[in-house]
């Protein structure tokens, strides 16, 4: 039931709000109205949960299905220190209502999924993405699409950031920006790759303020246009985003017509048994039966410190100068964070002339998930 | 000379410079000669002698898949921006 109306003590405030002649009473109830979903509660979703709950939408879902690090409290800055250990849910809900105790937080502690995203998306008016994975933005994006939902789109990489809105009005999708998604390993992510702490707060409240005017109807959304935004260099630039008739909503003849397994339509996992993977369970039950094998984990010195599985740590950018340290003979298994490094790192060994090298499918990741989970999560 | 845009992802292959200019009267040949100068860069943006599906080129503002591809004419002083796909946001 939407309300009709805001309370005195609302007028009081929102009145900075509602001075605004563009704004006024009429889109302050528009938020009070609205709901946004936030995939993600972390770099990006952080301050967007903060200012969309000091804006006064009424209701915001979160999903997410992590813990509070400490290596997250450099930009995550809905976390605090005290919340190590917290789920990031509980954590963020917390200061949502300590900002705004009249929102209404509804909280997805899950991990999106085909069998779930189309259930828990159709119940907001726009989708912000504030996920760190291209399975997951292919899975909100094909989700959106749809449902034809608004997609409020913002990536970061080290000093960079990408923000657009996806699907709104005749827009174009993401599809028909990114129609496929690289090949694993090749485009580092932000544990290897490392991000600015603000980054992601210019490009999350940047995506806030696209929500609350698609929310409101004030001004015009970022439809068809890229903002690329460079801390480094202090850039804005805007490119054109065409709707490609194939993947837009209601496209006549649309190439995405249900969601699919992202995870192998990203490359992370492949129909069948592969020659050269190793799956988590086999690698436990080789430990338990003695047999002998050489592991060397291909992550960074910080990724190994945090967490391991024992391993020789050789990070795949010194993997062939230190060929030396990699025996030849007897198995190798290679493994790294989810499978996409120790995969590249293979694939340089093998034209180095390996022969005896096996992938640990889904990394330390899986193996965390899997077969121990009382290591910190990698 | 057009001048190619880097994306911070790309400059450690290309000694850390931001902007390169690239001799070429089309998008293809331009690409083309910023691989045989920075071969690493080549790698990244090319796939079986194809621009890889996942980076955008743009020619000035435009997408050149919604021009005439790597046909797309470029002018001198034209600028190309290079856009790779990223995924990072936590």
């Amino acid at each position: 039931m939407a309300f009709t109306e805001l309370s005195a003590a609302e007028k009081r405030r929102y009145e900075r709000h509602i001075i605004l002649p563009e704004f006024g009473e009429a889109g302050q109830l528009k938020l009070k109205n609205g709901s946004v979903l936030i995939v993600g509660t972390g770099g990006l979703g952080s301050p967007l949960a903060l200012y969309l709950a000091a804006a006064g939408v009424g209701r915001i879902g979160l999903v997410d299905f992590d813990i509070v690090d400490e290596s997250n409290l450099q930009r995550q800055i809905i976390h605090f220190t005290s919340d190590i250990g917290r789920t990031k849910l509980e954590s963020a809900k917390r200061k949502i209502l300590e900002i705004n105790p009249s929102a209404i937080v509804e909280t997805y502690e899950t991990a999106l999924r085909a069998e779930n995203a189309l259930d828990i998306l159709r119940n907001y008016d726009v989708i912000v993405d504030g996920t760190d994975n291209f399975p997951t933005r292919y899975l909100v994006a094909d989700a959106c699409t749809i449902l034809g939902k608004p997609n409020v789109y913002g990536s970061i990489f080290r000093f960079e950031g990408q923000v657009t809105v996806f699907n709104y009005q005749d827009g174009p999708s993401y599809r028909c920006l990114y129609p496929e998604p690289p090949p694993p390993g090749l485009v580092p992510s932000c544990a290897e790759g490392g991000v600015l702490g603000v980054l992601p707060g210019v490009v999350g409240v940047l995506q806030a303020t696209e929500a609350i005017k698609i929310l409101t109807g004030v001004g015009t959304p970022l439809k068809g246009r890229l903002l690329l935004y460079n801390a480094l260099d202090l850039t804005f630039r805007t490119v054109k985003v065409r709707r490609n008739p194939k993947w837009a909503v209601g496209a006549e003849h649309p190439d995405v017509k249900g969601l699919v397994d992202y995870e192998q339509f990203c490359g992370l996992k492949r129909h069948g048994a592969v020659a050269d993977e190793i799956s988590v369970q086999e690698l436990k039950s080789w430990q338990d039966q003695g047999r002998s094998f050489t592991l060397v984990d291909v992550r960074e010195p910080h990724e190994y410190d945090h967490v391991n599985l024992g391993g020789k740590l050789i990070p795949l950018n010194t993997v062939l100068a230190r060929q030396s340290e990699i025996p030849r003979e007897g198995v190798v298994v290679v493994q790294c964070k989810v499978g996409g490094r120790s995969r590249q790192a293979i694939e340089s060994l093998k034209a180095a002339g390996y022969n005896n090298l096996l992938n640990l499918a889904g990394g330390i990741v899986a193996w965390q998930k899997e077969i121990d989970t009382t290591l910190p999560r990698p | 000379m057009a001048t190619v845009l880097v994306p911070t992802a790309l400059r450690k292959l290309t000694s850390n410079l931001a902007e390169v200019e690239v001799p070429g009267s089309t998008v293809g040949e331009v690409l083309r000669n910023l691989a045989a100068a920075h071969p690493a860069v080549g790698q990244q943006v090319f796939e079986n002698g194809k621009i890889r599906g996942f980076v955008n080129v743009f020619v000035g503002d435009e997408d050149i898949r919604f021009l005439e591809g790597e046909a797309t004419p470029v002018k001198e002083d034209e600028e190309i921006t290079l856009i790779p796909a990223i995924a990072g946001g936590f």
